[in-house]
């Protein structure tokens, strides 16, 4: 075993730091000012193989080979300049991908670009309120207007992030009502500047609330070219398991977590509890969990560099971190004690104007929450671990569906 | 940047399985754990012939010129085969005759190494495996050293009922005996030879829980009730989904408290700690997990999961409890 990144990514990281230390000094530009700036420098970033790695140059990406090393340290050398990255989001990390796999000619013109631009903001408007575990149940209604060019949609779409700032979704909207449920789903692309859309934020348990939480979607009549539908009518739920080739592979959620950690430790230190047993004792077997959860991303990074198959440890990525940040809000709240009775001011807030002093911890203990439930609930992340990873029989009335 | 197996680690892990495997199953622990032996000659000549001895020794001192890291997927699949034999003692007392400086102690070594003579780890506790079968102890000399102590006059051996089938112990007291000086108080060596030790029994414990979540996923696709396989309850899917991420993930701490003991990394200490406090952790909740698992079968002498079970409680207490070793790497990290 060898944690360094080897002779050559070193070699490549000297390359960066020098295009960094050359490119991006923004020095006291503000506002408008930066963001052109900031524009600039990405597309002299593009220019030099270093964003959008996976995307064609005619699409304004940079077209490298997959390299996960590379890609490693690009995210390293960037985060330690502040550079600007990719502009992530649904749209660079969802629509791109499925337009490079699935879409039409005309739609990865009319629209990646544009995306990784930061010209268009994707929500997804996947879950609905009938529908969460059980995604292929969407009844959010597609209909062809007349003339045949048109989908007319009708329904409600929910837990779409970033949905304040949205200026296009991508969804999974139920076509065929005949169709085996599975079948009857089309993938459409949706411009939301239209008067068929209403959008309304979520007030979150942690108090966030306004215009960078959850929304929720109302479509009366709304409208989506023809055009605009990704891949075959009724193949939408395909489309939208469309196996991702990506250098994802990162150690970016493990330097968070141990970020966090961190946090954790120094808590304990300004309560004035490090000193006390029990608190060393379960910080210490929170770390545990922490190393095991980093070294088991090196090890899926090891192997994604490799080009070798990781094995069933990968399905379990996502319901550590979450079990993990369970423990951390558990400690943390007997940390701060009665602190916790008062509720910071900007509580569920982000960034530099968040909350300050320990209960700023609320937002974490409350917010760890969350992580049960987006992006897969723990149930059923352990139905993946227990079904596809240990080939256990899938539960029945999911069994009969296919 | 290399952080999984090689081929050739995993080929070595194979073989040691398929070589376990042709020797030691279910039919030979029962046999073992109602006997009065406290060694097992046949396996332990067959593991010893793969070389295991000299896994982790130089290839100037006739080794494999592998590592700790080798040697602890060795110890993971003892542990999941609940092997007989003082193994770890056996490794662990190579590594620290080849890197001790006495002339004559040194001479012991080709034979150590070979397995024809058998050393059993009597560190910290006067509970001792294979005790009645080693030729050598590995011990401390009173004072913070290490040393050998032979085996026979001076050597007093207990029998005691020892938990552990697999690795029985007896209590051992050491009098006048025949010593052979490995290192003083002081030497690195000592801190090394400890660390080694948390490293390999975090292996033993990682395979342990490995092979109590396999066959527990094994039995949930076999057994049926209510005309199903019992896999297929969600109740009994996240349970075993559970014992597989508390098992999985903690691979990954045992690889890296291993490479950095080879590496000798400033944090190899407190790796090792780590290592040792929660795959201990992770080995009694999955050996308890899969005895519930099962239902009444779990439960019984004859099926056997007693063994691991056992095995657990003696890994959770050899060389300290994890809460020792959380206590210690609090410290070392300075909170």
């Amino acid at each position: 075993m060898d944690l360094s990144y080897g002779a050559e990514a070193e070699a490549f990281r000297k390359e960066v730091r020098v295009f960094l230390t050359e490119s991006w000094q923004p020095g006291e530009r503000r506002g408008s000012e930066l963001k052109q700036f900031a524009g600039d420098f990405r597309r002299s970033a593009i220019d030099r193989g270093y964003l959008y790695r996976s995307v064609p140059k005619r699409y304004g990406g940079s077209e490298q080979p997959v390299d996960v090393i590379r890609a490693q340290v690009i995210r390293e050398e960037f985060g330690k300049a502040r550079a600007p990255m990719e502009v992530g989001g649904n749209g660079v990390n969802m629509t791109v991908p499925t337009l490079l796999e699935k879409g039409t000619d005309e739609q990865k013109d009319l629209f990646i670009q544009r995306t990784i631009e930061g010209e268009y903001i994707w929500g997804q408007g996947y879950s609905e309120p009938g529908s969460g575990s059980d995604l292929a149940s969407v009844r959010t209604k597609g209909e062809l207007s007349p003339d045949g060019t048109k989908w007319i949609i009708n329904g409600q779409k929910i837990w779409t992030s970033q949905g304040m700032q949205s200026t296009h979704m991508f969804m999974l909207v139920r076509t065929e009502p005949d169709a085996a449920k599975h079948d009857g789903i089309t993938y459409l692309l949706m411009d939301l500047d239209q008067p068929g859309v209403t959008r309304r934020p979520i007030r979150q348990m942690t108090g966030e609330e306004g215009a960078h939480t959850f929304c929720e979607f109302f479509f009366d009549n709304a409208e989506a070219p023809v055009a605009w539908q990704v891949g075959e009518r009724g193949q939408g739920w395909y489309v939208s398991r469309t196996t991702l080739k990506h250098e994802r592979a990162s150690i970016g959620s493990a330097d968070g977590l141990g970020s966090q950690f961190r946090k954790l430790v120094e808590l304990a230190q300004e309560m004035g509890r490090i000193g006390d047993p029990l608190v060393r004792d379960r910080l210490a077997e929170i770390e545990g969990r922490v190393l095991s959860h980093r070294y088991t991303s090196f090890r899926l990074f090891s192997c994604a560099a490799a080009g070798e198959d990781p094995g069933r440890v990968h399905l379990m990525m996502k319901l550590l971190l979450t079990e993990i940040g369970h423990d951390v809000a558990l400690l943390a709240q007997d940390l701060i004690g009665e602190a916790g009775m008062i509720e910071p001011a900007g509580a569920g807030g982000r960034g530099p104007r968040g909350p300050r002093g320990p209960n700023k911890w609320l937002d974490q203990i409350m917010g760890s929450l969350g992580n049960s439930i987006a992006g897969g609930a723990s149930n059923i992340q352990r139905n993946i671990i227990g079904e596809r990873g240990l080939g256990l029989p899938r539960d029945l009335a999911m069994a009969a569906e296919k | 940047m290399r952080f999984h197996l090689s081929e050739e680690q995993v080929a070595i892990q194979d073989a040691v399985r398929g070589t376990l495997g042709d020797c030691w199953g279910m039919e030979q622990l029962h046999k073992f754990a109602g006997g009065d032996d406290d060694f097992d000659p046949a396996s332990w000549e067959t593991l010893m012939s793969l070389g295991i001895g000299g896994l982790a020794l130089p290839e100037s001192e006739g080794g494999a010129g592998l590592g700790l890291l080798d040697a602890a997927l060795v110890c993971e699949v003892a542990g999941e085969k609940a092997a007989p034999g003082p193994l770890i003692g056996q490794i662990l007392t190579a590594i620290a005759v080849a890197n001790c400086s006495d002339a004559e102690t040194r001479n012991l070594l080709p034979r150590i190494a070979s397995g024809e003579l058998v050393s059993t780890l009597a560190l910290d506790s006067d509970l001792v495996q294979s005790a009645r079968a080693a030729h050598l102890f590995l011990t401390d000399d009173g004072a913070g050293g290490l040393r050998l102590i032979e085996a026979g006059d001076g050597v007093t051996i207990e029998a005691v009922i020892a938990t552990d089938r697999s690795r029985p112990v007896s209590r051992v007291q050491f009098g006048d005996v025949a010593v052979h000086p490995i290192c003083a108080a002081g030497d690195p060596l000592v801190q090394r030879i400890r660390d080694a030790a948390l490293v390999l029994i975090a292996a033993d414990a990682l395979g342990g829980a490995q092979h109590c979540t396999d066959i527990s996923v094994d039995y949930a696709k076999e057994r049926t009730q209510f005309g199903q396989p019992i896999g297929r309850f969600q109740g009994l899917k996240h349970q075993l989904a559970q014992m597989a991420l508390d098992v999985e993930p903690s691979r990954a701490l045992v690889w890296y408290a291993a490479y950095a003991w080879d590496a000798n990394l400033p944090d190899a200490t407190r790796a090792a700690a780590m290592a040792k406090a929660h795959l201990c952790e992770v080995y009694t909740r999955t050996t308890r997990a899969a005895i519930a698992s099962h239902g009444g079968i779990g439960y019984t002498w004859e099926y056997g999961l007693n063994y691991w079970f056992r095995r657990s409680v003696y890994d959770r207490a050899w060389l300290a409890s994890p809460a020792q070793h959380r206590a210690r790497a609090a410290e070392l990290a300075g909170w």
